[in-house]
């Protein structure tokens, strides 16, 4: 039998169909896959084969009787950040400590009652603030992609997935799962999807109930699928996209088949290239693909139009105001008194303190207090009201861009992947990997990462489609084409299966 | 913005987190740097901008007022660090 996890989720789900296999059997095989390759690559933080092969044997009974649903036994792996009922989540956090929720996320619970398979949950950076999955409490994800030397060998050099959605990225790329799903607050599906050669859209805000996600910044944060093809992911958030009365900024709009979209070509597609992204410090090869990516997209039919963001430059110092101000916030329910870590002090006060002192990571503490402070008293106006007055500004940018065309187009990150440890030392070099993305969360657009090439080290690149809101369509159509042209980007050698 | 010692404790204990002195130092660095950076937002004029809340114009959603839930102590208390008949055990608050 060939190998099954190399499959696309739509392949997989044309074979199950046509009786080619079983899910069990896809399931097994996707539970090897992991099994051999998660010492070196860390993507899983826990696997959940019993689980896994219970919901296998239910999709093939399903399968069985003709009562398959549209993800009817296809395994995926499960961000940290969604809460799984009764199995352990942690947002890869020390304070969640053994957390088992006594609830389902309802983007997760929407993949099961669709018959997916969940394989087990995925590393992350703590509470989804990084960039390369290095501030995670189980240790970073090593990227499945090499670096090319000179020689034209391999080289042994650890790269970074990209984050905070490291773990869903790596395990996409290396065939660990069909699929995954992911969050993104300020680049955490695109930036991960664009460095490991995977595509990733951040829907709209509101498209996705954010009910049983680890919230980290509530007016930002959006759950999205990862996954190895545009279709394969149009097919996931064609599940994973709700109405929830739970989450009362999730939005009562019909989901379009996205699936159908994908065929519509580009014909009469009017397309805005914002001069603002040519960005100082741009790397050489992002700026090529970039101009390849437009030629692409004219051969398809779509016109090109100059298009100007004046705000874009401030996006990112906005965010860093937003972000770990509603961090703050929403963090300040680890109190080690209702569940997760507790590390007892010699008052309630010394006992919060302890417990947040030893249960945060070094990233997320700077975070809060970052935020805290920009919130605290006489300073609310100066940071928070200024950056959420840059945000309007941010977005009327946008809207102007959308009277006189239907997508903007950019490069998702303005480097490739780094190697471990490169960007740790230094918080700003670390939080400009989002320049690119970040524009999209405050404006609260959807925002989706195609992969279109490779850097001259033979590591991906990706390109970055945004839309008006609830359009996501228009990118699914638009990166449908990106695809035909550039074609799909595999790891050349799964170095980890080797003694 | 310069960030002093004294502030970082100030923000920390608000926000109780226990640091160590040498932690009070590098943040005092690293916050003053991010916070100087942020700073670049002075130069946009902001003046009769209103503040972005939400995405999409929407109608905050409401919903009849009546009971939906309940009646399930043992999942609620269930991942506390120590509790007693479906109470949390907190360090004691008054003397």
């Amino acid at each position: 039998m060939t190998d099954l996890t190399k499959l696309t989720l739509a392949q997989a789900r044309d074979g199950l169909a046509r009786k080619e296999f079983t899910a069990l059997e896809l399931t097994d095989a996707h539970l090897r896959a992991i099994e051999a390759a998660n010492g070196a690559l860390n993507a899983y933080v826990l696997v959940t084969p019993d689980h896994a092969r219970a919901q296998a044997k239910e999709s093939d009974k399903r399968l069985a009787a003709g009562k398959g649903g549209a993800l009817e036994g296809l395994p995926l792996g499960n961000k940290d950040l969604f809460c799984t009922k009764g199995i352990r989540t942690t947002a890869c956090s020390k304070i969640l400590d053994d957390f088992k929720p006594p609830y389902e996320s309802t983007v997760g619970q929407n993949l099961w009652d669709a018959g997916a398979v969940m394989l087990g949950k995925l590393n992350n950076d703590e509470f989804a603030m990084g960039s390369s999955n290095e501030t995670s409490a189980f240790g970073n994800v090593v990227s499945p992609w090499r670096r090319k030397g000179k020689d034209g060998k391999l080289s042994a050099d650890k790269l970074v997935p990209g984050g905070s959605s490291g773990g869903s990225s790596a395990a996409v790329a290396a065939d660990l799962c069909l699929a995954a799903t992911a969050t993104d607050t300020g680049g955490s599906i695109r930036q991960p999807a664009a460095l490991t050669g995977t595509v990733g859209i951040k829907p709209t805000y509101g498209r996705c109930s954010r009910w049983g996600i680890v919230a980290f910044a509530s007016s930002l944060d959006q759950a999205g699928p990862l996954a190895k093809t545009v279709r394969d992911a149009a097919i996931m958030l064609k599940v994973m996209a709700s109405h929830d009365p739970k989450d009362t900024t999730s939005v009562d709009a019909p989901v379009p088949d996205y699936e159908a979209a994908l065929t519509k070509g580009l014909k009469g597609l009017k397309v805005g290239v914002p001069k603002e992204y040519r960005v100082e410090g741009m790397s050489k090869e992002i700026e090529t693909l970039w101009d390849d990516g437009i030629a692409w997209l004219k051969a398809a039919g779509a016109t090109i139009h100059d298009i100007s963001l004046p705000h874009t430059k401030y996006a990112l110092p906005a965010y860093y105001i937003v972000a770990p101000a509603e961090a703050s916030s929403n963090l300040a329910r680890y109190d080690g008194m209702r569940y997760g870590l507790r590390v007892p002090g010699k008052d309630l006060i010394d006992t919060y303190e302890n417990t947040r002192a030893a249960g945060f990571g070094k990233e997320v503490r700077r975070r809060i207090l970052i935020g805290t402070y920009v919130l605290s008293a006489g300073y609310y106006d100066a940071y928070y009201l200024k950056a959420q007055k840059v945000r309007t500004l941010i977005k009327r940018d946008f809207d102007e861009a959308f009277k006189t065309v239907d997508v903007v187009f950019t490069p998702t990150t303005p480097s490739p992947a780094f190697a471990l440890g490169e960007k740790t030392g230094d918080p700003l070099a670390m939080y400009l990997e989002d320049i690119f993305t970040v524009t999209v969360n405050m404006a609260g657009l959807p925002g989706m990462s195609v992969p279109a090439g490779l850097s001259s080290q033979g590591t991906p690149l990706g390109l970055q489609l945004i839309g008006k809101p609830f359009d996501e369509e228009t990118l699914f159509r638009t990166a449908q084409a990106i695809e035909d042209a550039a074609g799909r980007f595999t790891v050349p050698e799964k170095w980890w299966t080797k003694g | 913005m310069q960030v002093d010692e004294k502030t970082v404790r100030r923000i920390a204990r608000l926000a109780r987190i226990k640091i160590t002195d040498a932690e009070a130092k590098g943040l005092e660095k690293e916050l003053t740097q991010i916070l100087e950076w942020v700073e670049q937002l002075d130069e946009v004029d902001t003046t009769n901008v209103e503040p972005m809340t939400r995405v999409v114009a929407q109608k905050l959603k409401t919903r009849e007022d009546k009971v939906t839930d309940g009646e399930m102590a043992d999942a609620v208390t269930a991942n506390a660090p120590m509790t007693e008949d479906h109470f949390y055990v907190v360090p004691k608050v008054v003397e």
